[in-house]
């Protein structure tokens, strides 16, 4: 099944809330609505045309320019589970899912695939997306107490934690070093 | 060019103050001069090295000897008891006199002091205590050597010159050296004592050890029973080192000895009981001077239940002493260290030097109670008539010594290191599986077997050809294994592939 | 009062109660420095006694900000940092990082570069399974196989080294192809040490992987089945040992591996061919093994490029010559290659400048690990180094 007969279904099905179908992205992607994320989500997961079993990963980006975060889904459907023919993806899809900067919020789609606990939380960690319906959003790799979220365009590099001096570029740069 | 400095203080080289200045200055002297020679002829000086510490331990105990014909002679007209009272320098020195011996004037002095007890004590265990040191000092080195072999690398080889001989010692050294280490929170009291309780309980069992007919130094009737409730007791120290270490990992190490420790030993006492029978007796000694002959007359190829037996008993014994299969106590990839997480420098190195004595106990029993003790496999009386001193001495030296007794031990040693640097652990309900379910029963089997086999068929032909077979067998599988290593060895001397051989030392 | 005392273990309902015994749940910290964690992974085991009831892990220690480096410098300058994630296989990473560049570039890799490329990725895959294994053999208690590993892995990374000079972070694929051709008598020795090396593999075989203590220890344990395994995302040799026949180089093809014949090993259950019974799909004894078969078709792999590579090119030379000053337009690609420790996706955001917008790693560690608080519950302590060790995870790609 390729990309544009993947968005005609979802376009069928969801109208509006498929936003933008970038066809001639190097890697296709659709972009969705965040107030239907949730519905597509589930569609995606569950109905027998789609059937996206396997999450290969979650990205966070930052759209500055446009005041937005978004989220990038590489969801893939696997062909049936063999252990003597070799497998290949029957289909993939890009989703992108975008969300206010100033109040990130996508729905967590961690109840449909197990694989995307661990991805939001990093979201969550390094880009400050908050997913409600997640088990578990914990900071993952920064610790607990940590200020602010790395990955963010305007991340200010904190100068000192629990009494550890930070290194700004500014400094590195310096006739010092 | 920039110089790299660090930003902390450097601390000024140690300084060793007092008599500590002195020993060092002696240990290095020592090292700096030994080294060199005995990287030059580092055969001679093992061989010399056997063959001295014989003729020293034999020398003082024909010295021994004469002060007790002494004693027991009859000195000026009176009849002495043994060792009722003791003999002045006077009387040695007419029995000197009448024996008309050179030089009994400084002689009588020499010799007095030698029919006192205390003094034979005490040099019987200056004896036991060098050997008690040397054989884990050994035992380790022998260890990383043995798995160096067997992982294609080299082990130790710097310290000492040849083959890092001196590893251990260096190792040693810096064991006494490191800071004894006492965690905040841990019952310091309890913490201390530990390795002291693992290491006297293996200690004391070397007491009773017979490494020959005489060479025991104290021949106790219930010797047997000694040696296994030492070797047991040293599981508590280990218990002990775990709880009062006050770390979660060291309790699972405490808890997993003391749950190995009543399944391994049901099946281990349950297997000994059978020599026992055999022998009828716990005295080590009569049970060791039962098996002369050869190895028609040892224990383990008596019947098919007491070979059952010997194997159910060496794998208990790598149990006992927390050997791969069974170290689990101590399971460095699963618990960090086990017990002995938190012990660090010399207290550490105690445990170690209880676990290698232990190894060698539960060898020696092995060995005393199963193959012949400290006879050869072919009866000596093939070799010399013990019509006269000499031939005495040969036969004592070359065929019913401790040689012969401390070489099996160190097969069985072997056979430790061996399983341990080549099969992976068992998990602890596996252990208490093979223990309890399966080891368990073969002993009683065999024990019951055993029972019968003596009353019904012992001394008939079906017996002496059981034991050709089982002699046969055993006979096969050494010698399958001696051309192995011979192979091995001849063929091996490079290290597998060509990297190895370029970048290993002394390959 | 005895009785009132409920089993805290529900999978142990069945069992007979031990209602005399009053055991105490423990919290235990197996990690970050714990020897068989791989590296600075921390898990809190919930035990009860040696049963552990729960197992949570914690990750993080090794965070370096790999992704924020990313979008500070060039993907040329980026590509010894992809080194440093997963970093017994950094071939492999430089080759996935470089290829997402090229899709998204659209630059040109001469041939010559893709044979070396798929030689390179296919020896550190072997590299990097040695490691697997021997290590694996480290956590069940046995130490020689480990040597042997590390002895044939050494021979390897003198092979790596004598073609672009470093024996750990290679930086040797590139963006655009590989920094340097290959030496000259690279085809010879290369011959040489697979020919050593294949027999070798029966070694490990009949030293751990047959050995029954082995088989007893891993066989069973940590069962994950394939329906869980595609759910929670796992890849590579997890993925497979479950009984999936997934491979991206089958799958889904890059480079040249089209024009290759191998195979795509799986776990199978116990008793057929040469699996010893007491094996079930799934469990860390088929992930394991899957590994060890990985590596001789890695070989076949290796033998089929050094057949098939063709003569360098003066001209051609074997890397793009814009490689260093290429722009990245304003579009994103995600890609994914099979790493040894399973699929390692980069996503690429550019932003017309050349230096990226973002740049995000999915590490297969990462992914593989998330299974843990799954597959480590109700099991012996003993269990969870043989569950840990079966994922090979690589601490500096799950915290990055």
């Amino acid at each position: 099944m390729s990309f544009e007969e993947i968005c005609q279904i979802l376009k069928s099905q969801f109208g509006d809330a498929i936003e933008e179908t970038a066809v001639d992205s190097c890697r296709p992607y659709v972009v969705v609505s965040n107030d239907k994320w949730t519905e597509v989500a589930t569609f995606l997961r569950n109905d027998q045309r789609m059937a996206f079993d396997f999450v290969q990963c979650i990205s966070a980006i930052d759209l500055l320019a446009d005041d937005k975060l978004a989220c990038v889904y590489d969801l893939a459907a696997m062909s049936p589970v063999s252990a003597t023919e070799d497998m290949t993806y029957a289909r993939e899809l890009a989703v992108r899912v975008t969300t206010d900067r100033n109040n990130p919020q996508i729905a967590s789609v961690a109840h449909l695939w197990a694989a995307a606990d661990w991805h939001e939380r990093e979201a969550y960690d390094l880009m400050g997306i908050d997913f409600p319906g997640h088990p578990n959003l914990e900071r993952i790799l920064c610790p607990d107490d940590w200020v602010g979220h790395p990955l963010r365009k305007d991340y200010a590099h904190p100068l000192e934690y629990h009494g550890i001096p930070g290194t700004t570029e500014h400094e590195l740069k310096s006739p010092r070093h | 060019m920039t110089q790299f400095s660090v930003p902390w203080k450097q601390s000024p080289p140690l300084e060793y103050r007092g008599p500590a200045r002195g020993i060092v200055a002696l240990a290095r002297m020592v090292y700096t001069m030994a080294t060199p020679i005995v990287s030059r002829f580092p055969g001679p000086i093992l061989l010399g090295a056997i063959v001295g510490g014989t003729l020293l331990v034999w020398a003082h105990w024909m010295l021994f000897g004469w002060v007790e014909t002494i004693a027991a002679s009859d000195v000026n007209g009176a009849a002495q008891s043994v060792w009722g009272q003791t003999l002045t320098t006077a009387e040695i020195g007419a029995y000197l006199d009448s024996h008309s011996i050179v030089a009994s004037g400084i002689l009588k002095y020499l010799l007095w002091p030698l029919q006192l007890e205390l003094l034979r004590d005490l040099v019987g265990l200056g004896a036991i205590f060098g050997l008690f040191n040397l054989i884990p000092v050994y035992a380790i080195w022998w260890e990383r050597k043995v798995a160096g072999r067997i992982q294609s690398r080299m082990g130790p080889m710097r310290v000492g010159g040849w083959h890092g001989w001196a590893q251990s010692f260096a190792d040693g050294v810096k064991l006494v050296g490191k800071e004894d280490l006492v965690p905040e929170q841990a019952d310091a009291m309890l913490f201390r004592v530990a390795p002291y309780l693992a290491f006297v309980p293996s200690l004391l069992a070397f007491l009773c050890l017979p490494l020959g007919s005489y060479w025991v130094f104290r021949n106790v009737d219930v010797a047997l029973i000694f040696i296994i409730a030492m070797v047991g007791v040293e599981v508590v120290g280990v218990i002990v080192a775990g709880w009062a270490s006050n770390n979660k990992w060291s309790v699972y190490g405490a808890m997993r000895e003391a749950c190995q420790m009543v399944s391994y030993e049901i099946p281990m006492t349950t297997v000994l009981l059978i020599p026992i029978m055999t022998a009828g007796t716990l005295n080590m000694v009569q049970i060791g001077d039962m098996q002369t002959g050869g190895w028609f007359s040892w224990n383990a190829f008596h019947n098919p239940f007491t070979f059952i037996a010997f194997i159910t008993y060496y794998i208990a014994s790598l149990a006992n002493c927390k050997r791969a299969p069974f170290d689990l106590p101590e399971s460095e990839s699963e618990l960090v260290a086990g017990f002995h997480t938190e012990y660090s420098g010399f207290r550490w190195a105690l445990f170690f030097f209880a676990e290698y004595a232990a190894m060698f106990v539960v060898s020696a029993l092995a060995v005393t109670l199963f193959l012949g003790a400290w006879h050869t496999p072919i009866p000596a009386t093939w070799a010399f008539e013990e019509d006269s001193i000499v031939k005495i001495f040969l036969n004592g030296v070359l065929f019913s010594s401790p040689f012969w007794f401390i070489f099996k031990c160190f097969i069985f040693i072997y056979i430790q290191l061996w399983i341990r640097w080549t099969l992976p652990r068992i998990r602890i309900d596996q252990v208490l599986y093979s223990c309890v379910q399966v080891m368990f029963p073969i002993a009683c089997v065999a024990l019951v077997g055993h029972a019968v086999w003596m009353v019904l068929l012992d001394g008939t032909v079906v017996s002496d050809i059981i034991r050709w077979i089982l002699g046969l067998l055993t006979a096969a599988v050494t010698f399958g294994f001696l051309s192995v290593a011979a192979f091995g060895y001849r063929n091996g001397r490079q290290m597998v592939g060509y990297l190895a051989v370029k970048q290993l030392p002394g390959a | 009062m005895a009785d009132t005392i409920a089993p805290t273990n529900p999978a142990d309902a069945s069992a007979p109660r031990q209602a005399d015994v009053r055991t105490e749940e423990m919290l235990v910290n197996m990690g970050p420095q714990h020897p068989s964690t791989h590296g600075v992974l921390r898990v809190v085991l919930r035990t009860d006694g040696e049963m552990v009831l729960e197992s949570v892990p914690h990750i993080g220690y090794l965070h370096r900000c790999a992704e924020k480096i990313g979008e500070n410098v060039a993907p040329y300058q980026y590509v010894p940092y992809t080194d440093r994630m997963d970093y017994l296989a950094g071939m492999n990473n430089n080759q996935a990082f470089a290829l997402a560049v090229e899709k998204l570039t659209g630059l040109e890799v001469p041939e010559r570069a893709q044979y070396i490329r798929v030689m390179f990725a296919e020896l550190n895959r072997i590299a990097s399974h040695l490691v697997a294994i021997g290590t694996y053999g480290l956590d069940m208690g046995a130490f020689t196989p480990f040597l042997y590993c590390f002895r044939e892995r050494e021979m390897l990374l003198d092979l790596f080294e004598s073609a672009c000079g470093a024996r750990l972070t290679y930086s040797y694929i590139t963006v655009g192809g590989v920094t340097d051709d290959l030496p000259d008598n690279f085809v010879d020795v290369c011959s040489e040490f697979l020919d050593y090396f294949e027999p070798k593999v029966d070694d490990y075989n009949n030293l751990l992987s047959y050995n029954h203590i082995f088989v007893k220890r891993t066989g069973g344990v940590g069962v994950i089945s394939a329906e869980d395994a595609i759910r929670f995302g796992l890849t590579g040799p997890v993925l497979r040992g479950s009984g999936v026949k997934f491979d991206l180089r089958k799958a889904k093809p890059y480079e040249i591996y089209d024009r290759f014949n191998f195979d795509v090993p799986v776990g199978l259950p116990g008793g057929t061919g040469e699996i010893p019974r007491g094996v079930v799909v799934g469990d860390c004894w088929s992930r394991y093994y899957v590994r060890v078969k990985e590596m001789i078709e890695s070989v076949k792999i290796i033998r089929q490029c050094l057949r098939d590579i063709p003569a360098a090119d003066e001209k051609e030379g074997v890397c793009h010559k814009k490689c260093k000053t290429v722009k990245l337009p304003d579009d994103e690609v995600y890609l994914e290659i099979e790493n040894p420790r399973g699929q390692l996706g980069f996503y690429v955001k550019g932003d017309g400048s050349a230096i990226p917008a973002r740049v995000k790693a999915r590490g297969p560690s990462f992914c593989n690990l998330c299974v843990l608080e799954y597959a480590g519950k109700n099991c012996l302590l003993a269990d969870i180094p043989a569950i840990i060790g079966s994922m090979d995870v690589v601490m500096g790609e799950v915290d990055r």
